[in-house]
């Protein structure tokens, strides 16, 4: 066990009393309940917890918050997961390790749970810092509900980690009196350790709140791990402080280099000194009360240098001077001192120390001296924190006095509070606020006159070189800069470093003036999150809802294997016995073919119409005449977009003169109920109908085969199922097995073929009476593949697998089904425009393998020449569905080919995987019965 | 996430909600009388205005109704909502 250490007598807000063991990098260390393992890790005297993604150099902490560049770590237990180093709470049994600059994504399957809240609220408070907190006051003492969020476990925001008093109070005891307040009204909720991740359009924001990470394996199992919360309030007010800005010097990413108010959080909040004896390089005022609190806590100050040419007011340089601390105006870092080579395993700090020359208007002008110092601690100011601001719309706009971006105005009721508005801070200040000026620069070159080297986005590794190379390539905009260079990209989205990447492209010959380059829009999600927490409670079975029909029970008891249709489990096939794929599916088509075999139809969408006006608004839809159509009959229909392009298709019953039944394909149901409402709300709302969708109040069994009539017989004792009594295309009502049935005869594979309709609550009695009924005619189960099998032999098109959006009735050979008589319906007119009529438009035909015997690869393309010429290579279609087939003893294919129609009997090429080209005849794509022979059995 | 104020139901969040392009396009009264010119200008030709912009939506998990909306493209504020066959207020 390394003791701790850099850990202060005293102070902080710690609990000593708690001590907590973990693992970094293979060695056990001891920190307290209230470290983030960075300040644990500090307190140990360990720096360097990363090496860059690009560069390879030892990196170490630079924040103590979620806007760090590079302490990321990769925790190994409980849980693999990769976070800054300064937002990971200290626990018990933590083990973690340093990354190369980007962690590993776990193989587990995460065991915890997550969740999602909905809240809505009057008043979102955004940062419970001291103007969060007086916001949230004010708010709920005018009886508003009203929610503050805050990332810390604490609420207090900068008061945690400055010695601040306000109204005399010190500042952590004043927040939590203000936290007691507002808890105790019946409205409001304070959430804690809650990041606000986005936000978004009409006051919604979202949430992470991390509710039992920082218990690590003693979270408790019932209680979700992460929690996302979707926010709607009718105000916001941001009150999310402000980050300091990194400045640019040689040496500025070892670790060893932290900012100054970092410094002071880990002093004050963590009880743990950053080194032994620091230089403190600055270009702001505010680091100077820094210092005191740092000298106070018992870090040795040995210089202050401050990069303005007037340095800071006089009354802060007396102030620090008196503490015995060198301050000089106009000085810059030039250099740090390592103490070993960097591609050393060493683990403290690089700092050794520090030299320190002269600068004038950017240039060392002096020669430098050298600082003994194991620290060196760096602020170039503050950034107001305006990212959610900018997520809300809100403007940005330039203020050259202090040298930095503060809101303009939003369109959404959302202001801004406290630091993130450059606002003077609720805190007691020293009676003489007054400052020197703000920073002009960030940049303080080598000591040799270099800047190249220097780092500018730890995260990225991007130098003062990569971006002059990016403005020597011609960008201007910090947008185009950064996607050049990847600078701002990292995970804390280069918070601390947006000023002097804008400094460096500015200062370009023919740059523009600092304050005029907008900066980098910012984005969600403010802070990394992860997609287990997002996904919440809505994965794994969860992550989809799951259709089965009323059938389902039989289908698993005898052994389907299922496929995902939409949202429907459909059953696939139905092995027997350690039978493989295509052998059960051979098996299946044949007794289709042949006896007697059925399938679950029940996911077929079914859309019931009612009103006077049914026939009309059908024949408006379909591309053939509907509303001719006798009650007791079917036909077959296919409808189209105004473009002409095949939409679905499916059959129509007539079940009164005024009721209709359409069914659809499985996959576009309510697809097609969509369109049919959209075009009796938008355009034809004089038309008297009303479409209702019946798919889960009938359950469907497709009987097939030469065998179905004397099944059915048995099963309708009391139907004429003779053909002439019971013609094709046609329904009757009835019962089949004692149920309330309705019996159509359609055929989807054409043979003799009934769909027999029940009530879905009837489904499981029908499919047991359809196998006991066809047991001693061998009647066989079937799936889908056979059912595609059967359909492809006949030429059928499945819509949305023989079809892509670009494929007309006419495309697929179904000239037959467009009407010539009715004046109009939906794509006729485009059937006339002359990009319909081309043609070489790709047609569907059937292909077959030359060699009898290769089963082509469904998406493979149809080209002309054995020997694929050297790319493009001209391409004349693809294949779209293939299979073996067991009437024709081969396998064949259905294919969209240029020009296909006048193409058969040609000899063309499917390319396969290896791009090797296979021979094809092109045929008509009615393969089996053409004349139509077997549909009546 | 919008809050978009059905016409039906009052404000509801934007995922309710199914967007169904430009508002106004209405089905040519007789296709068939239309040159292709005309023709694609309808099937394929839509405004792209940054501003106010008039555009259908259908509380589709909600009253399953069309309406028609007049959003800010570049804001995305709704500036006013009315029902199908009323003009742009």
């Amino acid at each position: 066990m390394t003791p701790p250490l850099f850990r202060t007598e005293a102070g902080g807000l710690v609990d000593r009393s708690r001590p907590l063991r973990f693992t970094f990098d293979g060695v056990a260390h001891e920190g307290f309940v209230g470290d983030t393992l960075a300040s644990a890790l500090l307190a140990a005297g360990v720096h360097r917890m990363s090496t860059s993604i690009r560069l390879g150099r030892p990196r170490g902490v630079l924040t103590a918050g979620w806007e760090e560049p590079d302490a990321l770590v990769q925790v190994d237990e409980p849980f693999p997961e990769v976070l800054p180093a300064t937002t990971l709470e200290l626990y018990e049994g933590l083990v973690a390790h340093s990354t190369a600059g980007q962690g590993r994504l776990s193989t587990q399957r995460d065991p915890a749970r997550y969740d999602a809240m909905h809240l809505h609220c009057e008043v979102l408070v955004v940062g419970a810092g001291p103007a969060g907190l007086a916001a949230a006051r004010d708010a709920a003492g005018r009886g508003d509900r009203v929610v503050l969020v805050d990332d810390q476990p604490q609420v207090g925001g900068s008061l945690l980690g400055t010695g601040a008093t306000v109204a005399g109070v010190p500042g952590g005891q004043w927040a939590e009196g203000v936290r007691a307040e507002l808890e105790a009204m019946p409205d409001v909720r304070v959430l804690t350790r809650t990041t606000v991740l986005g936000h978004y359009d009409d006051n919604y924001l979202v949430a992470l709140e991390r509710r039992t990470c920082h218990l690590g394996a003693d979270a408790p199992d019932h209680v979700s791990r992460e929690r996302v919360w979707r926010i709607r309030a009718g105000r916001v007010v941001h009150a999310t402080g402000a980050h300091e800005r990194l400045l640019g010097c040689v040496g500025n990413d070892l670790p060893g280099v932290l900012l100054v108010g970092a410094a002071r959080s880990y002093a004050l909040r963590y009880g743990v000194l950053v080194g032994r004896r620091a230089v403190v390089m600055t270009a702001d005022d505010a680091a100077y009360d820094a210092v005191v609190d740092l000298v106070a806590a018992g870090l040795q100050v040995a210089a202050v240098v401050d990069t303005r040419p007037g340095g800071a007011a006089p009354h802060r340089v007396a102030r620090v001077a008196e503490l015995g601390v060198d301050v000089r105006a106009a000085y810059g870092v030039v250099g740090v001192r390592t103490p070993v080579d960097l591609d050393l395993g060493h683990t403290g700090s690089f700092v050794a120390g520090v030299r320190i020359a002269p600068i004038e208007h950017g240039d060392v002008v002096g020669a430098a001296t050298d600082v003994d110092a194991d620290v060196l601690l760096l602020s170039g100011g503050w950034t107001p924190a305006l990212s959610l601001w900018s997520h809300a719309g809100g403007t940005l706009v330039w203020d050259a006095d202090r040298s930095a971006h503060l809101p303009g105005v939003c369109r959404q009721r959302v202001e801004v509070v406290g630091a993130a508005a450059g606002q003077p801070t609720l805190v007691d200040l020293p009676a003489d606020a007054e400052t020197g000026a703000a920073a002009t620069s960030w940049l303080v070159p080598g000591e040799d006159g270099a800047r190249d080297e220097i780092v500018v986005d730890r995260a990225r590794d991007v130098t003062v070189g990569d971006l002059v190379r990016a403005t020597g390539a011609g960008l201007r905009s910090l947008e185009h800069v950064k996607r050049y260079t990847t600078a701002g990209t990292g995970s804390d989205q280069g918070r601390t470093v947006g000023m002097l990447v804008a400094e460096v492209v500015a200062g370009q010959p023919d740059g523009a003036a600092i304050g005029s380059l907008p900066p980098t829009a910012a984005r969600p999600p403010y802070v990394p999150v992860s997609f287990a927490a997002l996904a919440g409670r809505d994965r794994g079975v969860r992550s989809d809802p799951v259709r089965v029909t009323s059938m389902q029970d039989w289908h698993v008891e005898h052994g389907a294997v299922f496929e995902d249709v939409g949202q429907w489990k459909r059953p696939w096939f139905f092995p027997r016995d350690g039978e493989e794929m295509d052998a059960a599916v051979l098996r299946e088509s044949h007794a289709a073919r042949t006896g007697v075999a059925f399938m679950d139809a029940s996911t077929l969408g079914k859309i019931e119409l009612q009103g006077a006006d049914a026939g009309m608004f059908l024949d408006l839809l379909y591309t053939n005449l509907m509303s001719s159509l006798a009650v007791g009959s079917v036909r077959y229909g296919v409808m189209c977009r105004p473009d002409g392009m095949v939409f679905d298709d499916g059959t129509v019953l007539r079940l009164a003169q005024d009721r209709w039944l359409v069914t659809t394909t499985t996959g576009n149901a309510a697809a097609v109920l969509d369109w049919m409402e959209e075009w009796l709300q938008t355009e034809w709302p004089h038309l008297r109908v009303r479409a209702t969708s019946v798919t889960e109040q009938w359950a469907t069994i497709a009987l097939v085969g030469p065998g179905s009539r004397g099944v059915l017989a048995v099963l309708s004792p009391d139907l004429a199922v003779a053909a002439e009594d019971f013609p094709f295309m046609t329904w009757r009502d009835t019962e089949v097995a004692g149920l309330p049935a309705r019996v159509a005869r359609i055929s989807f594979s054409g043979e003799l073929a009934y769909e027999l309709h029940v009530a879905w609550w009837h489904g499981r009695a029908l499919i047991d009476a359809v196998v006991a009924a066809g047991a001693s005619a061998g009647i066989t189960a079937y799936g889908t593949e056979t059912m595609h099998v059967l359909r492809a032999e006949k030429g059928y098109p499945i819509v949305g697998q023989d079809t892509d959006g670009t494929v007309t009735p006419q495309d697929l050979g179904m000239s037959w089904i467009v009407s010539k008589k009715k004046a109009d319906f939906i794509g006729k007119r485009s059937f006339a425009r002359a990009d319909t009529a081309r043609p070489d438009r790709r047609q569907l035909v059937g292909l077959l393998p030359a060699d009898g015997t290769t089963r082509l690869v469904e998406g493979g393309q149809v080209v002309a020449m054995a020997e694929l010429p050297a790319p493009p290579v001209p391409m004349l279609g693809h294949v779209t569905s293939s299979y073996d087939s067991a009437a024709l003893g081969r396998p064949f294919a259905l294919a969209l080919v240029a020009g296909g129609r006048a193409r058969i009997g040609d000899r063309l090429f499917v390319t396969d995987q290896a791009f090797q080209t296979v021979p094809v005849q092109v045929v008509d794509p009615v393969l089996v019965d053409p004349e139509g022979a077997r549909r009546d059995g | 996430m919008l809050l978009i104020p059905c016409p039906w139901c009052g404000p509801r969040d934007e995922t309710e909600f199914h967007y169904g392009g430009a508002a106004h396009v209405a089905y040519p009264h007789d296709p068939a009388a239309l040159s292709d010119a005309e023709w694609a200008k309808f099937l394929f030709f839509r405004d792209n205005p940054k501003g106010p912009f008039a555009e259908r939506w259908s509380h589709s998990a909600g009253c399953r109704r069309w309406f028609n909306a007049v959003r800010n493209t570049a804001t995305h504020q709704l500036l006013s909502v009315y029902l199908p066959g009323e003009s742009q207020p």
